[in-house]
Protein backbone atom coordinates (compact mmCIF):
# COMPACT_ATOMS: atom_id res chain seq x y z
CA UNK A 1 0.00 0.00 0.00
CA UNK A 2 1.10 3.65 -0.68
CA UNK A 3 1.59 5.47 2.61
CA UNK A 4 3.45 8.32 0.38
CA UNK A 5 0.07 10.63 0.37
CA UNK A 6 -0.87 9.76 3.90
CA UNK A 7 2.94 10.37 5.29
CA UNK A 8 2.68 14.00 3.66
CA UNK A 9 -0.53 14.60 5.39
CA UNK A 10 1.17 13.56 8.73
CA UNK A 11 4.24 15.49 8.53
CA UNK A 12 2.37 18.25 6.90
CA UNK A 13 -0.27 18.42 10.16
CA UNK A 14 2.29 17.85 12.73
CA UNK A 15 4.69 20.89 10.97
CA UNK A 16 1.40 23.15 11.74
CA UNK A 17 1.40 21.97 15.01
CA UNK A 18 4.92 22.88 15.62
CA UNK A 19 4.90 26.14 13.87
CA UNK A 20 1.50 27.08 15.52
CA UNK A 21 3.01 27.10 18.89
CA UNK A 22 1.10 24.06 19.93
CA UNK A 23 3.88 21.80 20.35
CA UNK A 24 7.23 21.42 21.14
CA UNK A 25 10.53 19.48 21.34
CA UNK A 26 8.69 17.45 24.01
CA UNK A 27 6.59 15.93 21.57
CA UNK A 28 9.32 14.83 19.62
CA UNK A 29 10.69 13.29 22.77
CA UNK A 30 7.78 10.95 23.31
CA UNK A 31 8.08 10.02 19.48
CA UNK A 32 11.31 8.68 20.03
CA UNK A 33 10.31 6.53 22.75
CA UNK A 34 7.97 4.75 21.08
CA UNK A 35 8.57 1.69 19.14
CA UNK A 36 7.48 -2.19 18.84
CA UNK A 37 7.43 -2.60 22.58
CA UNK A 38 5.38 0.18 23.16
CA UNK A 39 3.60 1.14 19.64
CA UNK A 40 0.77 3.30 20.70
CA UNK A 41 3.02 5.49 23.98
CA UNK A 42 2.49 9.02 22.43
CA UNK A 43 -1.18 8.23 21.83
CA UNK A 44 -1.57 6.46 25.78
CA UNK A 45 0.32 9.47 27.92
CA UNK A 46 -1.75 12.02 25.15
CA UNK A 47 -5.03 10.40 26.36
CA UNK A 48 -4.00 10.00 30.13
CA UNK A 49 -2.87 13.91 29.85
CA UNK A 50 -6.21 14.98 28.54
CA UNK A 51 -8.08 12.93 31.07
CA UNK A 52 -6.14 14.34 34.01
CA UNK A 53 -6.30 18.02 32.88
CA UNK A 54 -9.96 18.13 32.34
CA UNK A 55 -10.38 16.96 36.28
CA UNK A 56 -7.96 19.56 36.74
CA UNK A 57 -9.76 22.06 34.61
CA UNK A 58 -13.04 21.31 36.99
CA UNK A 59 -11.33 21.95 39.86
CA UNK A 60 -9.86 25.12 38.87
CA UNK A 61 -13.17 26.22 38.13
CA UNK A 62 -14.80 25.06 40.94
CA UNK A 63 -12.21 26.56 43.40
CA UNK A 64 -12.27 30.01 41.25
CA UNK A 65 -16.23 29.57 42.77
CA UNK A 66 -15.68 28.36 45.72
CA UNK A 67 -12.75 30.11 46.80
CA UNK A 68 -11.93 32.57 45.01
CA UNK A 69 -9.52 34.12 47.25
CA UNK A 70 -7.06 31.12 47.57
CA UNK A 71 -4.92 31.75 45.04
CA UNK A 72 -2.23 29.26 46.94
CA UNK A 73 -4.92 26.54 45.94
CA UNK A 74 -5.53 28.27 42.29
CA UNK A 75 -2.09 28.65 41.77
CA UNK A 76 -0.92 24.65 43.24
CA UNK A 77 -3.78 23.55 40.79
CA UNK A 78 -2.35 25.45 37.94
CA UNK A 79 0.93 24.06 38.62
CA UNK A 80 0.10 20.68 38.37
CA UNK A 81 -1.89 21.48 34.62
CA UNK A 82 1.57 23.09 34.10
CA UNK A 83 3.76 20.33 34.72
CA UNK A 84 1.70 17.25 32.91
CA UNK A 85 1.11 19.87 29.57
CA UNK A 86 4.80 20.36 29.74
CA UNK A 87 5.82 16.58 29.82
CA UNK A 88 3.58 16.22 26.48
CA UNK A 89 4.89 19.34 24.92
CA UNK A 90 2.20 21.19 25.05
CA UNK A 91 3.89 24.28 24.44
CA UNK A 92 0.59 26.89 24.56
CA UNK A 93 -1.28 25.18 27.36
CA UNK A 94 1.89 25.48 29.18
CA UNK A 95 2.34 29.33 28.07
CA UNK A 96 -0.98 30.10 29.33
CA UNK A 97 -0.86 27.92 32.25
CA UNK A 98 1.91 30.53 33.26
CA UNK A 99 -0.39 33.28 32.69
CA UNK A 100 -2.87 32.05 34.97
CA UNK A 101 0.20 31.81 37.68
CA UNK A 102 1.07 35.26 37.48
CA UNK A 103 -2.34 36.17 37.96
CA UNK A 104 -2.23 34.25 40.85
CA UNK A 105 0.60 35.97 42.23
CA UNK A 106 -0.61 39.09 41.48
CA UNK A 107 -4.09 38.14 43.21
CA UNK A 108 -5.80 39.11 39.81
CA UNK A 109 -9.12 37.07 40.36
CA UNK A 110 -10.43 38.55 36.79
CA UNK A 111 -7.07 38.05 35.48
CA UNK A 112 -7.52 34.35 36.52
CA UNK A 113 -10.96 34.31 35.42
CA UNK A 114 -9.84 35.02 31.54
CA UNK A 115 -6.83 32.70 31.78
CA UNK A 116 -8.98 29.89 32.60
CA UNK A 117 -11.49 30.53 29.62
CA UNK A 118 -8.21 30.76 26.74
CA UNK A 119 -6.78 26.98 29.09
CA UNK A 120 -10.57 25.84 28.45
CA UNK A 121 -10.01 26.92 24.84
CA UNK A 122 -6.41 25.59 24.18
CA UNK A 123 -7.36 22.20 25.90
CA UNK A 124 -9.95 21.45 23.69
CA UNK A 125 -8.19 22.56 20.41
CA UNK A 126 -5.34 20.78 21.48
CA UNK A 127 -7.34 17.79 21.95
CA UNK A 128 -8.84 18.07 18.59
CA UNK A 129 -6.07 18.27 16.93
CA UNK A 130 -4.20 15.96 18.49
CA UNK A 131 -7.28 13.50 17.71
CA UNK A 132 -6.85 14.17 14.07
CA UNK A 133 -3.59 13.21 14.08
CA UNK A 134 -3.42 10.36 16.02
CA UNK A 135 -6.49 9.20 13.32
CA UNK A 136 -4.10 9.78 10.19
CA UNK A 137 -1.61 8.11 12.30
CA UNK A 138 -3.45 5.15 12.91
CA UNK A 139 -4.29 4.49 9.23
CA UNK A 140 -0.75 3.58 8.20
CA UNK A 141 0.26 0.31 9.81
CA UNK A 142 2.39 0.66 13.32
CA UNK A 143 5.56 -0.60 11.64
CA UNK A 144 5.07 2.87 9.66
CA UNK A 145 4.30 4.66 12.68
CA UNK A 146 7.30 3.84 14.20
CA UNK A 147 9.79 5.19 11.83
CA UNK A 148 10.34 8.43 12.50
CA UNK A 149 11.45 9.61 9.65
CA UNK A 150 8.91 12.46 9.52
CA UNK A 151 10.17 14.11 11.73
CA UNK B 1 32.05 -7.47 30.95
CA UNK B 2 30.36 -9.04 34.16
CA UNK B 3 27.14 -7.24 34.03
CA UNK B 4 25.63 -9.73 31.25
CA UNK B 5 23.76 -12.14 33.03
CA UNK B 6 22.65 -10.05 35.70
CA UNK B 7 18.56 -8.91 36.10
CA UNK B 8 18.37 -5.26 35.24
CA UNK B 9 18.63 -2.49 37.92
CA UNK B 10 15.46 -1.80 39.60
CA UNK B 11 13.62 1.96 39.74
CA UNK B 12 11.41 3.40 42.11
CA UNK B 13 9.69 6.19 40.57
CA UNK B 14 7.40 8.31 42.67
CA UNK B 15 5.63 10.67 41.01
CA UNK B 16 1.13 12.25 41.56
CA UNK B 17 0.64 12.74 38.05
CA UNK B 18 -0.63 10.03 36.10
CA UNK B 19 0.82 10.75 32.56
CA UNK B 20 4.32 12.11 34.29
CA UNK B 21 3.82 8.28 35.66
CA UNK B 22 3.77 7.08 32.45
CA UNK B 23 6.20 8.91 30.83
CA UNK B 24 8.99 8.13 33.37
CA UNK B 25 8.09 4.76 33.13
CA UNK B 26 8.77 4.64 29.65
CA UNK B 27 11.94 6.49 30.21
CA UNK B 28 13.38 3.81 32.36
CA UNK B 29 12.33 0.70 30.56
CA UNK B 30 13.12 2.08 27.35
CA UNK B 31 16.71 2.40 29.34
CA UNK B 32 16.55 -1.23 30.12
CA UNK B 33 15.84 -0.79 33.93
CA UNK B 34 12.98 -2.37 35.94
CA UNK B 35 10.54 -0.29 37.11
CA UNK B 36 7.91 0.15 39.82
CA UNK B 37 5.68 3.47 39.69
CA UNK B 38 3.75 4.84 42.78
CA UNK B 39 2.10 7.86 43.28
CA UNK B 40 3.08 9.10 46.66
CA UNK B 41 5.59 9.40 49.27
CA UNK B 42 3.88 7.16 51.65
CA UNK B 43 3.48 4.80 48.98
CA UNK B 44 7.17 4.83 48.35
CA UNK B 45 7.47 3.88 51.73
CA UNK B 46 5.51 1.20 51.97
CA UNK B 47 7.31 -0.29 49.11
CA UNK B 48 10.33 0.00 50.86
CA UNK B 49 9.22 -1.17 54.38
CA UNK B 50 9.21 1.87 55.96
CA UNK B 51 6.99 2.46 58.65
CA UNK B 52 5.47 5.79 59.21
CA UNK B 53 5.63 7.97 62.48
CA UNK B 54 2.70 6.49 64.08
CA UNK B 55 3.81 3.24 63.81
CA UNK B 56 6.92 1.43 64.78
CA UNK B 57 8.46 -1.37 62.68
CA UNK B 58 9.07 -4.60 64.81
CA UNK B 59 12.63 -4.50 63.13
CA UNK B 60 14.13 -1.98 60.65
CA UNK B 61 14.11 -3.19 57.08
CA UNK B 62 17.27 -3.95 55.16
CA UNK B 63 17.83 -2.84 51.47
CA UNK B 64 18.70 -6.64 50.83
CA UNK B 65 15.97 -7.95 53.12
CA UNK B 66 13.16 -6.13 50.51
CA UNK B 67 11.48 -8.47 48.29
CA UNK B 68 12.77 -6.90 45.48
CA UNK B 69 15.34 -4.82 45.93
CA UNK B 70 15.08 -1.22 44.75
CA UNK B 71 18.33 0.06 42.92
CA UNK B 72 17.46 4.11 42.62
CA UNK B 73 14.34 5.65 44.09
CA UNK B 74 13.02 8.86 41.75
CA UNK B 75 10.86 11.00 42.91
CA UNK B 76 8.80 14.17 41.53
CA UNK B 77 9.59 17.21 44.55
CA UNK B 78 5.78 18.47 44.31
CA UNK B 79 3.75 16.57 45.69
CA UNK B 80 0.05 16.41 47.48
CA UNK B 81 1.20 15.51 51.74
CA UNK B 82 4.42 14.38 51.39
CA UNK B 83 6.80 16.28 49.13
CA UNK B 84 9.64 14.40 47.17
CA UNK B 85 12.15 16.30 50.27
CA UNK B 86 10.18 15.14 52.77
CA UNK B 87 10.59 11.38 51.33
CA UNK B 88 14.02 12.08 50.64
CA UNK B 89 14.71 12.58 54.36
CA UNK B 90 12.57 10.03 55.94
CA UNK B 91 15.03 7.82 53.81
CA UNK B 92 18.31 9.43 54.76
CA UNK B 93 17.09 9.23 58.08
CA UNK B 94 17.11 5.42 58.04
CA UNK B 95 19.53 3.67 59.81
CA UNK B 96 19.72 0.18 57.65
CA UNK B 97 21.23 0.25 54.15
CA UNK B 98 18.19 1.35 52.81
CA UNK B 99 19.19 5.04 52.98
CA UNK B 100 22.90 4.47 51.14
CA UNK B 101 19.95 4.00 47.81
CA UNK B 102 20.44 7.09 45.61
CA UNK B 103 17.82 9.28 45.66
CA UNK B 104 16.53 11.00 42.67
CA UNK B 105 14.78 14.67 42.78
CA UNK B 106 12.73 15.46 39.52
CA UNK B 107 11.04 19.06 39.48
CA UNK B 108 9.74 21.47 36.61
CA UNK B 109 10.95 24.32 38.39
CA UNK B 110 14.64 25.43 38.73
CA UNK B 111 14.79 26.98 41.81
CA UNK B 112 18.32 27.09 43.03
CA UNK B 113 17.88 26.97 47.03
CA UNK B 114 15.43 23.95 45.96
CA UNK B 115 18.09 22.10 44.16
CA UNK B 116 20.78 22.77 46.74
CA UNK B 117 18.27 21.86 49.93
CA UNK B 118 18.04 18.67 48.04
CA UNK B 119 21.67 17.79 47.24
CA UNK B 120 22.66 18.83 50.97
CA UNK B 121 19.77 16.54 51.91
CA UNK B 122 21.67 13.33 50.23
CA UNK B 123 19.98 13.65 46.93
CA UNK B 124 22.62 12.31 44.16
CA UNK B 125 20.96 13.82 41.67
CA UNK B 126 18.48 16.67 40.17
CA UNK B 127 16.31 16.75 37.06
CA UNK B 128 14.73 19.21 35.31
CA UNK B 129 11.89 18.39 34.35
CA UNK B 130 10.22 16.76 31.46
CA UNK B 131 12.75 14.28 32.02
CA UNK B 132 14.51 13.11 28.88
CA UNK B 133 16.12 10.44 27.46
CA UNK B 134 19.48 11.43 28.02
CA UNK B 135 18.73 12.09 31.21
CA UNK B 136 18.36 8.27 31.89
CA UNK B 137 22.33 7.51 31.30
CA UNK B 138 22.79 9.60 34.55
CA UNK B 139 21.23 7.34 36.91
CA UNK B 140 23.47 4.28 36.68
CA UNK B 141 26.22 5.52 37.96
CA UNK B 142 25.21 6.53 41.03
CA UNK B 143 23.81 2.95 41.40
CA UNK B 144 27.11 1.15 40.14
CA UNK B 145 28.55 3.65 42.79
CA UNK B 146 26.66 3.02 45.86
CA UNK B 147 26.85 -0.70 45.36
CA UNK B 148 30.26 -0.41 45.47
CA UNK B 149 30.31 1.03 49.03
CA UNK B 150 28.10 -1.48 49.68
CA UNK B 151 30.35 -4.51 48.55
CA UNK B 152 33.62 -2.16 50.34
CA UNK B 153 31.51 -1.96 53.66
CA UNK B 154 30.15 -5.47 53.96
CA UNK B 155 33.26 -7.33 51.80
CA UNK B 156 35.99 -5.44 52.39
CA UNK B 157 38.51 -7.82 52.63
CA UNK B 158 37.08 -9.74 49.92
CA UNK B 159 36.55 -7.69 46.60
CA UNK B 160 36.98 -9.57 43.79
CA UNK B 161 38.76 -8.34 40.61
CA UNK B 162 35.31 -8.29 38.76
CA UNK B 163 33.93 -5.75 41.48
CA UNK B 164 36.78 -3.97 41.31
CA UNK B 165 36.39 -3.67 37.42
CA UNK B 166 33.01 -2.74 37.83
CA UNK B 167 33.66 0.13 40.51
CA UNK B 168 36.67 2.39 38.90
CA UNK B 169 35.15 3.74 35.44
CA UNK B 170 32.04 4.92 37.30
CA UNK B 171 33.38 6.47 39.83
CA UNK B 172 35.61 8.36 38.31
CA UNK B 173 32.92 9.42 35.88
CA UNK B 174 29.83 9.94 38.36
CA UNK B 175 31.77 12.09 40.70
CA UNK B 176 32.45 14.78 37.81
CA UNK B 177 29.15 13.94 36.53
CA UNK B 178 27.44 14.86 39.46
CA UNK B 179 29.53 18.16 39.88
CA UNK B 180 28.84 19.02 36.37
CA UNK B 181 25.32 18.18 36.49
CA UNK B 182 24.58 20.11 40.23
CA UNK B 183 26.59 23.01 38.76
CA UNK B 184 25.20 23.68 34.89
CA UNK B 185 21.66 23.57 36.78
CA UNK B 186 22.39 26.14 39.48
CA UNK B 187 25.17 28.12 36.77
CA UNK B 188 21.49 28.77 34.67
CA UNK B 189 20.81 31.47 37.33
CA UNK B 190 23.90 32.51 38.41
CA UNK B 191 24.49 30.65 41.65
CA UNK B 192 27.27 29.37 43.19
CA UNK B 193 26.47 25.78 45.01
CA UNK B 194 28.21 24.95 48.41
CA UNK B 195 30.73 21.69 48.69
CA UNK B 196 28.29 19.22 48.93
CA UNK B 197 28.56 17.12 52.10
CA UNK B 198 29.24 13.36 51.37
CA UNK B 199 29.29 11.50 54.52
CA UNK B 200 26.31 9.97 55.46
CA UNK B 201 24.81 10.02 59.01
CA UNK B 202 26.35 7.09 61.13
Amino acid sequence: MDYSNLRRQIFSMKKSLFDQGYLDEQFNQLEELQDDSSPNFVEEVVALFFKDSSRLLTNIEQALEKYPQDFYRLDSLVHQFKGSGSSIGALRMKNECSMFKAHCSDRNLEGCRRSLQKMKREHATLKQKLETYFQLLRQVGPRERAVNSWK
Amino acid sequence: MAMATETPFHVLAVDDSLPDRKLIERLLKTSSFQVTTVDSGSKALEFLGIHGEDSSPPVPVHADQLEVAVNLIITDYCMPGMTGYDLLKKIKQESTSLRDIPVVIMSSENIPSRINRCLEEGADEFFLKPVRLSDMSKLKPHILKSRCKEHYHQEQHQQSDSNSNECSNPTNSSSSDKSISRKRKAEDNGEVLPQKNRSRRS
